[in-house]
């Protein structure tokens, strides 16, 4: 049953990638979409069944097949499903249906082998997405790790015609490999250290283990692992991909840059929780790389024009809020918030989406403007996301992020909880910098002076093409917009899975994941906290809270001021810090420094060291040379080539026997 | 098991359809339909047979180690036997070799079209030397094939080949003779050693592996062996004549060179060089494992700057090569299976990839990267094939190349971790230059308008295409299937390899070489 999961969806990558252009879109667009849902209701049964189990009993699993077996090391094809799985395939599946859903009315425009191609691989990616979180060994997640990145490089390159999709493809595909390098390192050094790539062995094993003080093995694993999440999840020092991961159809930046695939690299920490819980060293690490590529990214954010680009910033921001979680230890929280980013930064994906598509590929929100009115879907359910993760309760990431925030803060890392905080200052501002400027004000698109003569410009060619004009732009159609008014009600409620205690609920969510993140001898062992201490911690839980949501509404009325109240401010802001204007605009430059760094050099070391220095002039220079004097002898040995196969062998032999005569009586 | 000499019929037959089709008349190429057939023919029929050889092959741990086992005295003077059999690891490369050959003649279809009976006979006498190779247990029988392959090889580059042909077959030729002039030696001095030892000559391949070869002999002739293997794999810095070759080379000589040949170097070692001198191979082995390594990154480095495609693919050759020795090199279970899997492996996905890059040259006559772009809107079908083909040579997990990649580190990682930490390297290198053409050749606008016009994959290409694209899937899924007969054959080597403790020269060992050889023993435990 289990296998059924994963099987649905490659069945439907089958249908469409051998024989979709010959089927009428409805029919592979259907079809892609009727896998998933099946997919989902599979998986809605199955977690059923394992939540029908005692707590500390959670899991089923299924063995496919032995996929390697080389003498002692063999790897199953194994799916396990423990409440950790189960929350990531509900989410995979669920998500990723109402997605699909979505595509069959926004990639309406493209020729039906095209159509069918572009559901081929959306299904294709949610196969291997499911492989990823419900592998039980370290190599069948690596099979999902590497396929999710396949799928992301072949839709990020979907319109194959246009430079910037081919470049942006290769570089989120080697960028990612840079991490699964430091992946691979990873898994080998713990299969030498464990003897096994099973998470479930390698936790019992690390379980009966102290955890290292200093950097050790378990250091190097774990930190090794980390960077290759740091690929994946497009954190410090690899996240420049993500943002250039844009130019793929968007329905694609939500499933995978947002929901799912970029969120592999924090489930597979919560995955080996016990693991990186014995080396608190690399934890430390995590927390502070999440913390600064938080910060890092939302400056970037507030300055970006493209709305799919200020999106993909803040989806790196959010991913870094998610390690900082998993590096302070709360595993449970960082899960929560992948859980809740999943809806509403969907949500707001497709928002922008639904904008993108009325605005005929409009992407830049200098030329949006005053669309609240005539998109008033999209505009009332990107508002919700938006306030959602803002932070401000009672939406869906108000209770996530509070509970990073918390326990950030109670697990002793009070500086980082300040970036925390400041970022979620920043989040605030550049969500509803986005809202004013896209939905209100005036409208500032083609029509206007500006726009006509931005239409022999970059973005030109679109916009002069379908001629769009303010009166050609519509709200998503239907089934656009029924998957934004499910995804909004999903990112207004489902916080309200994980209420802390400290307003009175029982954090359900955490409670349903525990089991995932103790070594499973550790089952059922809840930690036991005197009622004083528990009191104290409420109150500081609370006084965090106000706090938070404080620093939410600041942000949120700063965007006000600045981008609706006053606009010329945020002008005379770049005028009067140019400097600093630029450096965020151009994202710290930091493409330039790697180009400049890393792939400048290395291109001239293989150009001109080693290909035409060291291959032809150093090599082949002294085989020609050897050559050449060969050459010259052949003059004299022409004279005793007579042309019979029969006499070189002999004549060959002959001079073995002659050398090895040499070497014997020397 | 019949009593039918199956070995000998293998090999016999694609020289008995050579030697055939020498009688047709096709001077001015009436009957190159004909010719092409009866090649096609004999070469699927030796296919059939290499499976039949597998569904009869034993491959349970108790079974005899050769299997198939002919023997007739040939110049009994010297005690040299016409001594053939296998075991799963030959098995397997005769069965790439059954299975590359005809699809590297289907690609001569379209890319040769000039004394084509004589194409075709060379290349059905290169099947039977390839084969000879793999089969042969008596070390002199062994190097008279290992030679006989040069002699069609030499001549379908040099007669077949494009502008530089003479150049890169004069420079194949050297290359390749000037190590097995030097194998020859130690073969001789091997067996006359044999001869003052028991006072009998031998050339017999497991005589000689009982043979305790004293350890400055060990030192040159496992030198000699792993010369003449290096310059085959190519190893850096031997392998400055595989490009040329390969460029110069018509397509279906680089499917087979780089399908097959290539393979009989690293074959030569885990067959030869590595049993019969065990001692002096693991005193060897960091060294192999260090030019491997240096192979593997700078194979990658400078195939990522190559303008010519055909380039292009040999330097990931030299890379992807490297991989195989570093296995071997580890010299354990997984290393050495990663090894086999990768020759495998690499015989698919490189046979595939120059397949691919003779077909879009078949169309344009010109290599360069430069001269194509945009080709997915003209052709999808080609461009879908290539890219499952370039993602099996990049080792995408679920596709072939990284079953035998990830063995490897594996091994290799249990004997040395630092070689690996430089081998890894590789995977982000492999996606770099392949990507980059990927995207070069296909995707963008098209620049160049003559590619406008160009047709998809034909009927015979898909021929040529479609069984690799699904050989480098089932063996990326189902990877047992060839695991499993190899595995009683690599744990004999391994285990034979073990009873023997790296060698040490009259206490010339550079101490670097005993730290990294260590550990290497604690590991194998």
């Amino acid at each position: 049953m289990l296998s059924l999961i994963p099987l649905l969806p490659f069945a439907g990558f089958l249908v469409n990638a051998s024989m979709g252009r010959r089927l009428p879109k409805a029919a592979s667009g259907g079809l892609a979409s009727a896998v998933m849902v099946a997919s989902f209701l599979v998986a809605v049964q199955q977690v059923w069944a394992l939540a029908a189990l005692p707590a500390g009993e959670r899991a089923l699993s299924q063995t496919v097949f032995t996929w390697i077996a080389s003498g002692d090391f063999v790897i199953d094809l194994t799916f396990r499903l423990d409440p950790l799985s189960a929350v990531m395939i509900l989410v995979i599946t669920g998500i990723g249906s109402l997605i699909h859903i979505y595509s069959t009315a926004y990639m309406h425009e493209e020729t039906g082998s095209e159509f069918a191609r572009y559901f081929s691989y959306l299904n294709l990616f949610v196969f291997f997405m499911l492989l990823l979180v419900l592998g039980s060994n370290f190599l069948v997640m690596f099979v999902g790790w590497e396929g999710v990145g396949l799928c992301s490089y072949l839709l990020i390159g979907f319109y194959y015609t246009k430079k910037a999709a081919g470049d942006a493809s290769k570089k989120a595909f080697i960028v990612n490999r840079i991490g699964d390098y430091a992946f691979i390192l990873g898994t080998l050094l713990a299969l030498v250290t464990f003897g096994t790539l099973d998470f479930q062995q390698i936790a019992g094993q690390v379980a009966a283990m102290p955890p290292e003080v200093t950097f050790g093995t378990f250091s190097l694993i774990t930190l090794l692992l980390f960077i290759g999440a740091t690929g994946k999840s497009a954190q410090i020092p690899l996240y420049t991909w993500l943002p250039d991961a844009m130019e793929g159809p968007t329905p694609v930046s939500a499933l995978i840059h947002a929901a799912t695939m970029v969120t592999a690299g924090v489930y597979m920490i919560g995955r080996n929780a016990v693991l990186f819980e014995a080396a608190p060293l690399t934890l430390t690490i995590v927390a502070v790389v999440g913390a600064l590529t938080a910060i890092f990214a939302g400056t970037i954010a507030i300055a970006q024009n493209d709305i799919k680009r200020v999106l993909a910033y803040s989806t790196v921001s959010q991913l870094g809020y998610m390690f900082l979680a998993m590096g302070v230890g709360a595993f449970g929280a960082g899960i929560f918030h992948l859980f809740t980013h999943a809806f509403f930064k969907a949500l707001l994906f497709l928002g922008s989406g639904a904008v993108i598509h009325a605005l005929h590929h409009e992407q830049d929100i200098r030329h949006m403007g005053g669309l609240k009115a005539k998109l008033p879907v999209t505009y009332w359910t990107f508002l919700i996301g938006s306030i959602a993760i803002a932070g401000v309760p009672p939406l869906a990431g108000f209770f996530s992020k509070d509970e990073v925030l918390f326990y950030t803060f109670y697990n002793g890392h009070q500086l980082l909880w300040v970036v925390g905080v400041i970022t979620s200052l920043l989040t605030a501002t550049y969500m509803f910098r986005l809202v004013f400027l896209t939905f209100h004000g005036e409208y500032r698109g083609p029509q206007s002076a500006q726009g006509a003569q931005r239409a022999h410009g970059a973005h030109g060619a679109a916009a002069e093409h379908s001629g769009h004009s303010e009166h050609s732009v519509h709200d998503a159609p239907p089934a656009m917009a029924v998957v934004l008014i499910l995804l909004a009600i999903g990112s207004a409620v489902v916080g309200f899975l994980g209420v802390p205690h400290a307003l009175g609920g029982h954090n359900q969510f955490g409670e349903w994941l525990h089991p995932s993140f103790v070594a499973p001898a550790a089952h059922g062992m809840a930690e036991a906290a005197s009622a004083a201490d528990e009191a104290s911690k409420i109150a500081l839980e609370r006084l965090l809270m106000a706090i938070s949501v404080l620093v939410a509404l600041a942000g949120i009325a700063l965007a006000f001021g600045v981008w609706v109240r006053r606009p010329e401010i945020a002008d005379r802001a770049a005028a009067q810090f140019p400097g600093v204007h630029r450096l965020l605009l151009n994202k710290y430059y930091v493409d330039e420094a790697y180009d400049a760094a890393v792939v400048q050099p290395i291109h001239r070391l293989s150009q001109d060291g080693l290909w035409r220095a060291m291959d032809v002039k150093v090599v082949d220079g002294a085989v020609n040379a050897a050559g050449q004097a060969v050459g010259g002898l052949s003059a004299v040995l022409r004279l005793v080539q007579t042309g019979s196969v029969r006499s070189y062998a002999a004549s060959t032999f002959l001079g073995a026997v002659v050398i090895l005569g040499y070497f014997l009586w020397r | 098991m019949t009593g039918l000499p199956l070995l000998s019929i293998l090999i016999a037959l694609p020289l008995l359809a050579a030697g055939l089709l020498l009688f047709v008349d096709n001077r001015d190429g009436a009957r190159d339909g004909l010719v092409r057939g009866v090649g096609l023919g004999a070469s699927l029929l030796v296919f059939v047979l290499t499976l039949g050889l597998w569904a009869g092959f034993d491959p349970s741990a108790t079974a005899a180690e050769f299997q198939f086992v002919e023997r007739h005295a040939w110049i009994p003077a010297f005690g040299i036997d016409y001594y053939l059999g296998i075991d799963g690891i030959s098995l397997l490369l005769i069965v790439l070799t059954g299975f590359l050959t005809p699809i590297a003649l289907l690609t001569a279809w379209e890319s040769v079209h000039m004394k084509v009976k004589e194409f075709v006979a060379f290349m059905l006498a290169l099947e039977a030397a390839m084969i000879g190779v793999f089969a042969s247990l008596d070390v002199f029988l062994f190097y008279v094939f290992w030679d006989f392959m040069l002699i069609p090889m030499y001549f379908l580059i040099g007669v077949w080949g494009y502008e530089r042909r003479i150049y890169a077959a004069i420079k194949f030729m050297l290359y390749t003779m000037a190590g097995s002039v030097l194998m020859l030696i130690a073969i001789i001095g091997l067996s006359w050693l044999h001869y003052t030892v028991t006072g009998e000559y031998t050339f017999d391949l497991l005589k000689l592996y009982a043979l305790e070869v004293p350890a400055h002999l060990q030192y040159w002739f496992f030198l000699a062996f792993a010369l003449a293997f290096a310059i085959k794999v190519p190893l850096f810095p031997f392998h400055t004549w595989l490009p040329d070759a390969h460029v110069e080379a018509p397509t279906p000589g680089s499917v087979i060179l780089a399908g097959v040949l290539l393979k009989m170097g690293t074959y030569g070692l885990i067959r030869f060089a590595f049993p019969l001198f065990p001692e002096a191979a693991l005193y060897f082995a960091p060294l192999l494992a260090t030019l491997a390594v240096i192979a593997i990154v700078y194979g990658a480095l400078v195939a990522m700057v190559q303008p010519d495609m055909k380039k292009l693919v040999a330097y990931s050759s030299v890379s992807h090569m490297g991989f195989i020795v570093l296995g071997i090199a580890a010299m354990n279970v997984q290393g050495v299976q990663g090894a086999v899997y990768q020759m495998l492996a690499h015989g698919v996905a490189t046979g595939g990839l120059f397949a691919l890059v003779g077909m879009l040259s078949d169309r344009r006559h010109t290599r360069l990267i430069s001269e194509f772009g945009g080709l997915k809107a003209v052709m999808p079908r080609l461009t879908a094939a290539f890219v499952i083909i370039m993602l099996a040579s990049v080792g995408l997990p679920g596709l072939n190349g990284f079953v035998g990649e990830f063995l490897i580190m594996v091994g290799a990682f249990r004997w040395a971790p630092g070689y690996v930490v430089v081998a890894g390297l590789g995977v982000i290198l492999s996606a770099v230059y392949m990507l980059w053409m990927f995207q070069r050749v296909f995707l963008g606008e098209i620049t160049h308008e003559e590619n406008r016009s160009q047709p998809d994959l034909t009927v015979r290409e898909w021929a040529v295409i479609g069984p690799l694209c699904a050989m480098a899937i089932v063996m990326g899924v189902v990877p047992n299937v060839f695991l499993k007969p190899m595995e009683p054959a690599v744990t004999r080597l391994v285990e034979r390899m073990e009873r023997h403790q790296p060698m040490r020269v009259e206490g010339t060992a550079p101490p670097r070489l005993e730290v990294a050889a260590a550990p290497a023993r604690e590991a194998r435990e």
